[in-house]
This record gives structure tokens, C-alpha cells and sequence, in this order.
């Protein structure tokens, strides 16, 4: 589980996140979701330390992120897997190098235990036979899928995904999406997802928090976003005619 | 000053939260072929051109029957090792890797990699800057002692194949009062200069923001201050070690 205490953000004196607090569930897909703009990745770079806040803390299983010392720290960060927005693959390594750089750097398995659990992980999320490839070499969605493989093979125990689907064909994207709801499940991970995409949101939002300009503004499941009566959760949800004909029929 | 400042904290934390030294090891070996190995080529071909014109520019001005020709070689012994290689070729070492380095750092700033290694916990500038430094500061002198050779053979072709003085002459003349504190003055230059090429590139191409337009934008900057850091330097250590 982890507890936003009161995270606050500015950038060159504008205020982008405004006293955020909630608690992101274990074993559940956390989504944060808002307009684009809203400081969802901002809070996301926060959660994992890529930023610093102004104020606040992170809690990890009660342990500090932000005010704790190094080695709680480090400790934490080796229990983070991170997929991010364009995979963030390493150019310069084929595939397998790249899901198994976290297992070079923060373990001291043997070779043959770390290819066993690269080519494991491959397999988990649909990718066999392009070990040797090169990431210019594969579409967007094996990329994501990779990027999956190298935030798990290190088993971890926060999961965190910024835009997982974005740039995605929708079938693509729902693979994507189904992808981490299985891992999430099957690992009983922390997932924390940063989407404004409404059919994630209906498919996978365990545990939803709505940001609008910087600031909580909602927090709930995704039976109950579809309920509020909250206007601008309303507009954001109901942006589609779709989503209208489906729930406000 | 702010820059300058950020600049001393980004160095600084090349040497903090360090990796392995195992890991070190690959990485600068990788590096090492990528800055040295891979410029082998350039700096050969313009040290064996910049000795042959060297030679023949010189020839043409020396003009007097009191001057002997083995003055010519001698006057290109002391370009080459004190001027040319060092800093010539640290010019166009901040053209290829420089260049190369920042544009490698900012592509992979925007494309969120160094993202992706904090988030594994590694430190990023550690990890990705170190073994660049340290393998620009390994190789560059060797670069230039093998520049400098080259000079002398180019020079060599050119003033004998030319007729401009005898092979006798230009052999007496690279050996004529050689003083041997210059090829340390070389060395000392080639480390100061490798050192600003390569931290300078990496500071530049390490807080590369934006898209790709800025990370075209960070390799100039790269070079263009990397080569006045060198031309600066030049200038102090020649006042310091020689004046």
C-alpha cells in the first residue's frame, strides 16, 4: 500500500499540485486520471521519486520516501517496476538486454537464471523469438510489452504505469490494459496507472483519483464514477458520445 | 554562474551513489572503443594533412640562405607536439564526441531512459557520464601522442616527396633541441581538454528538455562551449606550465 500525504508542486512559481493525499490500494489497479495537463505524471514522478515536492511525504508500506534516508530509499526504489509512456527502452540494447539490465544491476543472479527470467517474463506478456531484436525494430505495442517484461522481471512490488495505452490502436491498448490487470492480480502488486483513458478507467479502475487543475478532486471504484454527481467528473467521464449513449441512457 | 554552479553539483554526482566497479569496467571499455577507437580515423587523416601543410607553409615563409632547412621540421616539431595535436585535434574531438555524447544524453533525457534507470535506482549521471569521462580522459592523450607522430610523418612526405628539404635534414630537425617537458605539456593539455569535451557534452546533452529540436540545440551548445572551455584552458596553461 502507499499513503500520499499532502504532495504540493511548483515549477518556477506555478503551482501545479495542490495538497494531494490518498492511499493506493494493494493488490488493486490504482488509476490516477484527469485531463491532459492536470499534473497526473507530476504526481506519478512524485509517487516514484523522479520529482521532489515542495511538501508532503510518500509512504511505502509505512516507510518514507521522501523524508527517509538513502538505504530506505534504495531499498524501495528495488521494489519499483515502472512502465513508461514510450517504453523508455534502452536504444543502445536488444530486447532481452534490455528486460534483463534490472537484473544485472540489482542482482547478483547467474546468467543463465536472469535469461530464464527474461524469456519468462517475454512469455508473460506475449513475446517470444525477438530477444535479439532491437527496440527501433518492433512496433509500439511490443514495445509497451517490453517495457512491461523489464518492470516485472525484477518481481516488484509497485507497479506503476504512465499512459500505458497511449498511441495504442484500441485492441491494442485493451491488451495492454488487460495485461497489467492480470499481472496485478497474479503478483497481488501495488498497480498505479496514469490514464485519461475512460475505457481503462471502466475496464481496470479498481481505485480511481480525479485530478482537475492540480487538486483531488474524487475518489472511488469504477462502479461509482459513473454515480457521482460531481459536474466536472461528470464532463470528464461524459466527454464522449459514446460513454453518454452507454451509461446515461 | 548559476550554470557554473550546476555544473560543479552535476560533477559531483558522478562520484556519488556509485555502481560496481565491474560495471565500471564494461561501460568504460564500450566507451573507450566509442571515443577512441572510433576517431582513430579523423584524427589520423587531419594530423597527417595538418603536418604536410605545416611543413609546406612553413617552408615558404623561411625564405633566407641563413636559415637551414632543418628548421622547417623543427618549427613543426614544436606546432605539433605544443599546439596542434592537443588543441587543434580537442577541436575536432568536440565535433565527433562531443557532439556525439550530447546528442546520446539528450536523447535519451527525452525519451525518458535516464528516467527509467533513477527509477531502478541507479544513479543516472553516475551510471551514463562517468564512464564517458573517464574513457575521453584515457584515450584523448593517446590520440594525441599518435597525432602528433602523424603530424611528423606528414610533414615528412610532404617536405621530402616535395623536394622542400632532404629526409636527412627533417630527421635532424624533430631531433634538434628537443625538449622533452613539451610532450608532458602535451599530455597535462590533452587531459584538461578531454576532461572539459567530455563533462561539458554530458552536462549539456544530460539537461536536455524538450523534444528533439532542443537535443540539436544541446549538441552545438555542447561543442560551441566546449571549444571555447578549450581555447580558455589553453590559454591558462600556457601561462601557468610556460610563461
Amino acid at each position: 500500500m502507499i499513503k500520499i500525504k499532502n504532495i504540493s508542486k511548483s515549477f518556477k512559481g506555478k503551482q501545479v499540485l495542490f495538497d494531494i493525499s490518498g492511499t493506493l490500494l494493494k493488490g488493486k489497479n490504482n488509476l490516477i486520471i484527469g485531463s491532459s495537463g492536470t499534473g497526473k505524471s507530476v504526481l506519478l514522478k512524485n509517487i516514484v521519486g523522479l520529482i521532489t515536492p515542495d511538501q508532503g511525504d510518500v509512504k511505502y508500506n509505512e516507510r518514507s520516501f521522501i523524508h527517509g534516508s538513502e538505504q530506505d530509499r534504495k531499498q524501495i526504489r528495488r521494489e519499483i517496476g515502472m512502465l513508461f509512456q514510450g517504453g523508455a527502452l534502452f536504444d543502445s540494447k536488444n530486447i532481452e538486454e534490455n528486460v534483463k539490465f534490472p537484473l544485472d544491476i540489482l542482482t547478483d543472479f547467474s546468467e543463465e537464471e536472469k535469461i530464464d527470467r527474461v524469456n519468462f517474463c517475454l512469455e508473460r506478456v506475449g513475446l517470444v523469438n525477438i530477444n535479439k531484436k532491437m527496440p527501433s525494430e518492433i512496433s509500439g505495442g511490443m514495445k509497451k510489452r517490453v517495457g512491461i517484461a523489464r518492470a516485472i522481471v525484477n518481481k516488484p512490488n509497485y507497479l506503476f504505469c504512465d499512459e500505458p495505452n497511449s498511441g495504442l490502436d484500441p485492441q491494442t491498448g485493451i491488451k495492454i490494459d488487460n495485461l497489467i490487470k492480470e499481472i496485478t492480480s497474479e503478483y497481488l502488486i501495488t498497480t498505479v496507472i496514469v490514464t485519461h483513458d475512460m475505457n481503462s478507467v471502466i475496464e481496470m479502475g479498481d481505485h480511481i483519483m480525479f485530478l482537475l487543475q492540480g487538486k483531488k478532486l474524487w475518489e472511488g471504484s469504477n462502479e461509482e464514477i459513473t454515480k457521482s454527481d460531481l459536474k466536472e467528473l461528470n464532463d470528464f467521464v461524459f466527454a464522449t458520445q459514446l460513454m453518454k449513449q452507454i451509461y446515461l441512457r | 554562474m548559476r550554470s557554473l554552479g550546476k555544473y560543479f553539483i552535476f560533477m559531483r554526482s558522478l562520484i556519488t551513489r556509485r555502481e560496481t566497479f565491474r560495471t565500471y569496467i564494461k561501460l568504460i571499455t564500450q566507451e573507450c572503443i566509442n571515443v577512441g577507437y572510433n576517431s582513430l580515423f579523423i584524427v589520423g587523416i587531419v594530423s597527417v594533412f595538418m603536418g604536410a601543410v605545416t611543413t609546406i607553409q612553413t617552408a615558404f615563409n623561411l625564405v633566407s640562405p641563413f636559415i637551414p632547412d632543418y628548421v622547417i621540421s623543427l618549427v613543426v616539431r614544436d606546432m605539433a607536439i605544443l599546439e596542434l595535436s592537443p588543441t587543434i585535434i580537442a577541436i575536432i574531438f568536440a565535433g565527433k564526441v562531443g557532439s556525439s555524447i550530447a546528442g546520446e544524453l539528450g536523447t535519451m533525457r527525452i525519451t525518458e531512459q535516464i528516467d527509467a534507470l533513477e527509477v531502478m535506482g541507479i544513479n543516472s549521471s553516475s551510471y551514463l557520464v562517468l564512464p564517458k569521462v573517464v574513457a575521453c580522459v584515457i584515450m584523448y592523450p593517446m590520440l594525441v601522442i599518435l597525432s602528433i607522430f602523424l603530424i611528423l610523418l606528414g610533414g615528412y612526405l610532404a617536405g621530402t616527396i616535395t623536394g622542400i628539404l632532404s629526409s636527412v635534414d627533417y630527421l635532424y630537425g624533430i631531433r634538434y633541441e628537443f625538449i622533452e617537458f613539451n610532450i608532458t605539456f602535451a599530455v597535462i593539455k590533452a587531459l584538461v581538454f578531454s576532461f572539459l569535451i567530455s563533462s561539458i557534452s554530458s552536462y549539456k546533452g544530460f539537461f536536455t528538455t524538450g523534444g528533439s529540436l532542443e537535443v540539436g540545440q544541446a549538441s552545438t551548445s555542447a561543442v560551441t562551449n566546449s571549444c571555447i572551455a578549450v581555447l580558455l584552458a589553453d590559454y591558462a596553461l600556457a601561462q601557468l606550465l610556460m610563461g
